[in-house]
Parts: structure tokens; C-alpha cells; sequence
């Protein structure tokens, strides 16, 4: 179907045209902007930054911005240990999660693509279902349970496990398991699907030559599902790096991640060149895993996944 | 050679319960008549009955259902139209960075993608609102379109159109009448994928408001801030019986059409 530039039609042009110019528009230009807002004075003004482009000015305005430009608010990144230890903070909880979410996915991933043939649709739809409720309602029903005198307390009491009732709020415990509950669909549903297109006959041979259910497991099915584990932990550490959400109904306010640090900077200090400084090193801080997902994300689409 | 082991049925059956149970909790306390969320004062539809009379929330829930609306909407057609370009035309100039653009919404940390948003709107000085939110909405949402739709062509039998061609079918009608309906499953759970990620948003809604336009997880964002509230319970469960019904139709719409399992794909490939 490849065909020669020079010979599209308007109608194939403008099919991608159209799309392009959006994305360009609404999501490829803001971050120039973010980048440039992060390079500009804070102002005590509306809005709280000191003017960036003046169009009507032709080149020499473009040449004023650019010698206006200044790093102060990365070395402010830099001299306030507050930054840094969000952004370790985040990606500790990133890094833990995502280990917790495939100890405790792949399991459920197996489960599924082990049952028995007729059963999977209805256990595909029952994994997949919670992820259509509401994030923010999934994360308000952890509150419901975690607080103080919640059910998870009554219950540990009544069972006499614990004397007094330990607090689970405000806890990176909390966050963890609110993570964890919000991002399984995205970490079993990649695994499943490697799993369910494994070859059978692969484990058959490994048992017909002795090798016992554990090592053909270890040998076999553990290196074919690498694939699935990948995407799924990349699908989940990205976004949970920059998780505002959870940490922030959730976690203590002792250290905050970084996503809260933003929003703080943002919403309650009006500080938006810093905001922007933030967003920029976060940003850095994912272009890796980024550029690795999107070739898995390429790669698994031409191989017609 | 499929043994469900005990090992597996477990597995599976503790990873259903820990994705259930805070949900069935919920549901069932916003039917509790006490007021205190951690006390059972027996069955009451008390706080249903309650929102009825909540202006506020009513005003929110409108508008969030008109963004969702529209912005999945335009996700679907803006969606379908990338999904097109990517599987149809080979490689073509700048291919790489609209693949990128197309993927990298799907992880990109939502305060990012909020606050960059925003700030392009006070660069280019439009009053923030309820248009603001629906475009951030559709450039949000129509990664998803596009992976679901994606994965529909991919698997699509080209013949069908070249027939429609060969038989002197003009390229737009046999879009029209050959290709369209084909696709038309994906489209469907493309547009309900899309209008579900529109109604949940928080963060990006949040830094794309203006005045006179909260949206429903603005308004429970800053409820559940406060603490529990058997109210919040209320319009939890309403909206989770919303999206139940939902996905109960499509599933039916499913059953008829086998590209209702893109849907379930495009979840996979967030």
C-alpha cells in the first residue's frame, strides 16, 4: 500500500493533515511553550511570568526573548533539596510499584491465560471491567477502607490482630496499594496477552524430555512472556512517576512526589516558570522509557498485535 | 492441555476480589442510612434522594457529560483519520514524529500534558472554560481512538475495497460504503473508551478550567479532600452503575460485531 509521496491525492492529505495539525497544535507545541515558560522570570502578575514572544516585534523581539532566557529557575531546582527529593521519592515509588504490580500481576496474567478456553472472555471482561469505573472513585473507595476507624481497622480489631488501630492514610503504604489496585489492568493485560499467544506445544516438549512443570516454567514460559512484562511495566512506571492523584489523597504530605510538587507550585505558590522547570526535568527524567515504549508499542503493531 | 491447577484458580480468584471489593464496599455504604460513613445504620437511599436536590452537582454532572460528548466526538473522527494515515500510507514525511505524538499521550504523566496545555491557552489568550477543556479532552483522548481503531484496520481486508474499486466505486464512496461500516465496532468502542477517559479526568479538567465550569471530578475531587461523605458514595455508585450499563451494551453490540473486543485491546495498549 505504500505509495509515492508525490502522488497522494488532496483526500489522503488532508486525512493526515488533519490529525497532524491538531497534535502539533494542542500537544507538540505547549511543551515548546512549557520549555520556554521555564526559561523566563517569575512576575507578580496575571499571568505570573513575564511575557514571552512579542509577534508584533519581527525578529528583534525574537532576539530580545532569547537574551531575556535564564536558568535561574533550574539552579533553584538544583539548590533546593525539596525538588530532588521529590523527583527520588517519585521514582522509588515508581520503581517499587511497578516491582509489586508484576509480582502480583503475572500471577493473575497466568491465572487467565491458563483457564479454560470458554471461561476467558468472562475473565478478560471481569479484569478489564474496573478499569471503566472511575479513577478518581476507585482511589475514594481505598479511603473509605483505609481510614482510621475504616473497615480494614474494624476488621484487624475484631480479628484481634492489632490493640489500637494503626493508621493507613497518609502512609506510603496507602499509596502503594492504591497504585498498585489503579494501575493492575495495565500491567496484567500486557502479560496476558503474550501469555495467551504462547505456544503450547513448547511446554508438551520440555515435559516429554523430563523437564519437570517448575523448570519449564522458569526456562520456558518466564523468557516468551519477557515481552508482555516489559510493555506492562513501562505502561505503568511512566505515568505513576508523575502520579498526582493518588499520592495526593493518600500519601503523607511529609514528602511529596514530584507530580504533587508541580501541582503545588502551580496551583498554590502561582509560581509557573518553576512549575514549567519541573514538568521540563520530569519530562527528561521519562524520555527514555518513553522512546523505549513507543517502539514496543511500534514494533507490537507491525507484527499485527 | 489445560488444567486449571489450584495455583492458577487462586491467583485468579485473589486478583478478582482485591479489584472488586473496595468497589462493592463503596456501593454498599452509599446505601447507608447513618451519616457516619464507618457506622452500618441500615438500608436508606437517603443520599440519593439528597443529590436530587444538589444544584451544584447536577450543574457538573451537565457539563461534564457535554465535554465528554464532544470531545469524544472529535476524538473519534481526529482518531480514526491518525489510525488511517498510520496503517494506509507506508512511510511518508514525518512519520516518526506523528507516530510519537500519537504514543506518547498514552504515558505521558497527565500534570505534564495539564499544565503545558494551559499554558498554550494563556499564551494564545482565549477565556478558559468549558471550550478549553474539551479541546484538552480530545488531544488527551484521541491516542486511545487511534490504537483502538489501529488495531481494527490492521486486521482489515483490503480486497473488500479494492473490489469496490475495480468495480468503478469512486475512493470516497467506497470509504463511505465499504470501509466505514467495516470498521464501525472500533469506532463505536473507540468513541465509549474515549467518552469514559473524558468523564474521569481530573487532573488535566483541573489546570484547563475556568470559571463557571467544574466538572464532576473537579467537584469530587475537592469533596473527597474534606473526607468521606456518604453524598460522594452516592454519585460514586450512580456513576458506576452508568458505566456498567454501558459496557453491558457494548459487550451486547459486541456479540454481533467481533471488533468489540478492540475496545478491550485498546485498554492493553495504554
Amino acid at each position: 500500500m505504500s505509495k509515492l509521496e508525490a502522488q497522494r491525492s488532496w483526500g489522503e492529505r488532508l486525512i493526515l493533515l488533519v490529525p497532524y495539525l491538531w497534535l502539533a497544535a494542542f500537544f507538540l507545541v505547549p511543551f515548546l511553550i512549557v520549555l520556554k515558560i521555564s526559561l523566563s522570570h517569575t512576575a507578580v502578575a496575571q499571568p505570573p511570568y513575564t511575557p514571552v514572544f512579542d509577534v508584533a516585534a519581527g525578529w528583534s523581539g525574537v532576539i530580545r526573548a532569547l537574551s531575556t532566557l535564564s536558568l535561574e529557575n533550574y539552579a533553584l531546582l538544583g539548590s533546593d533539596s525539596l525538588y530532588l527529593a521529590s523527583y527520588i521519592k517519585s521514582l522509588e515509588i515508581a520503581a517499587g510499584s511497578t516491582l509489586l504490580l508484576l509480582l502480583i500481576g503475572f500471577p493473575i496474567a497466568y491465572g487467565m491465560a491458563r483457564a479454560p478456553r470458554r471461561w476467558q472472555p468472562v475473565v478478560f471482561v471481569l479484569v478489564v471491567l474496573p478499569f471503566w469505573t472511575s479513577f478518581l472513585i476507585r482511589i475514594y473507595a481505598w479511603i473509605n477502607i483505609l481510614q482510621r476507624d475504616g473497615l480494614l481497622n474494624q476488621l484487624l480489631l475484631a480479628l484481634r490482630i492489632v490493640d489500637e488501630p494503626p493508621a493507613w492514610l497518609s502512609t506510603d503504604t496507602a499509596v502503594y496499594i492504591g497504585i498498585v489496585y489503579s494501575y493492575l489492568p495495565f500491567m496484567v493485560l500486557p502479560i496476558y496477552a503474550t501469555l495467551e499467544k504462547m505456544d503450547e506445544t513448547l511446554l508438551e516438549a520440555a515435559a516429554d524430555l523430563g523437564c519437570p512443570n517448575w523448570k519449564a516454567f522458569w526456562l520456558v514460559t518466564l523468557p516468551l512472556s519477557r515481552p508482555g512484562m516489559v510493555a506492562g511495566a513501562l505502561l505503568c512506571f511512566i505515568p505513576i512517576v508523575g502520579e498526582f492523584v493518588i499520592p495526593d489523597l493518600l500519601g503523607s504530605s511529609q514528602t511529596m512526589m514530584i507530580g504533587q510538587t508541580l501541582w503545588a507550585e502551580f496551583f498554590a505558590n502561582r509560581d509557573w516558570p518553576v512549575a514549567s522547570a519541573v514538568a521540563v526535568v520530569l519530562l527528561c527524567l521519562l524520555v527514555v522509557p518513553i522512546v523505549i515504549y513507543e517502539q514496543v508499542q511500534t514494533r507490537d503493531l507491525a507484527r499485527g498485535g | 492441555m489445560r488444567r486449571a491447577s489450584w495455583f492458577n484458580i487462586g491467583s485468579l480468584a485473589l486478583g478478582l476480589a482485591f479489584l472488586y471489593l473496595p468497589i462493592v464496599i463503596l456501593v454498599i455504604y452509599s446505601f447507608n442510612a447513618s451519616r457516619l460513613v464507618t457506622v452500618w445504620g441500615g438500608w436508606s437511599i437517603r443520599w440519593y434522594s439528597e443529590l436530587i436536590d444538589d444544584r451544584a452537582m447536577l450543574e457538573s454532572a451537565w457539563v461534564t457529560l457535554r465535554i465528554a460528548f464532544l470531545s469524544a466526538s472529535a476524538a473519534t473522527v481526529l482518531g480514526t483519520l491518525a489510525a488511517l494515515a498510520l496503517v494506509r500510507f507506508g512511510r511518508f514525511r514525518g512519520r516518526v514524529l506523528f507516530s510519537g505524538m500519537i504514543y506518547a499521550p498514552l504515558v505521558m504523566p497527565e500534570v505534564i500534558t495539564g499544565l503545558a496545555l494551559l499554558l498554550l491557552f494563556v499564551a494564545i489568550d482565549i477565556d478558559r472554560g468549558f471550550w478549553t477543556i474539551a479541546i484538552a479532552h480530545t488531544t488527551l483522548i484521541t491516542c486511545f481512538v487511534t490504537v483502538v481503531v489501529q488495531s481494527r484496520l490492521l486486521t482489515f481486508d483490503t480486497t473488500l475495497e479494492e473490489a469496490a474499486m475495480n468495480l468503478g466505486c469512486p475512493p470516497v464512496k467506497t470509504f463511505l460504503t465499504v470501509t466505514l461500516p467495516l470498521i464501525a465496532p472500533a469506532l463505536v468502542s473507540g468513541w465509549m473508551l474515549a467518552f469514559t477517559l473524558s468523564l474521569d479526568d481530573l487532573v488535566v479538567a483541573s489546570f484547563t478550567t475556568g470559571p463557571g465550569a467544574t466538572t464532576l471530578p473537579i467537584r469530587i475531587y475537592s469533596e473527597v479532600r474534606l473526607g468521606v461523605k456518604p453524598e460522594i458514595n452516592a454519585v460514586c455508585t450512580i456513576l458506576i452503575a452508568l458505566v456498567a450499563i454501558g459496557i453491558a451494551s457494548a459487550s451486547l453490540l459486541a456479540k454481533f460485531h467481533h471488533g468489540g473486543r478492540g475496545a478491550m485491546a485498546g485498554l492493553a495498549g495504554r
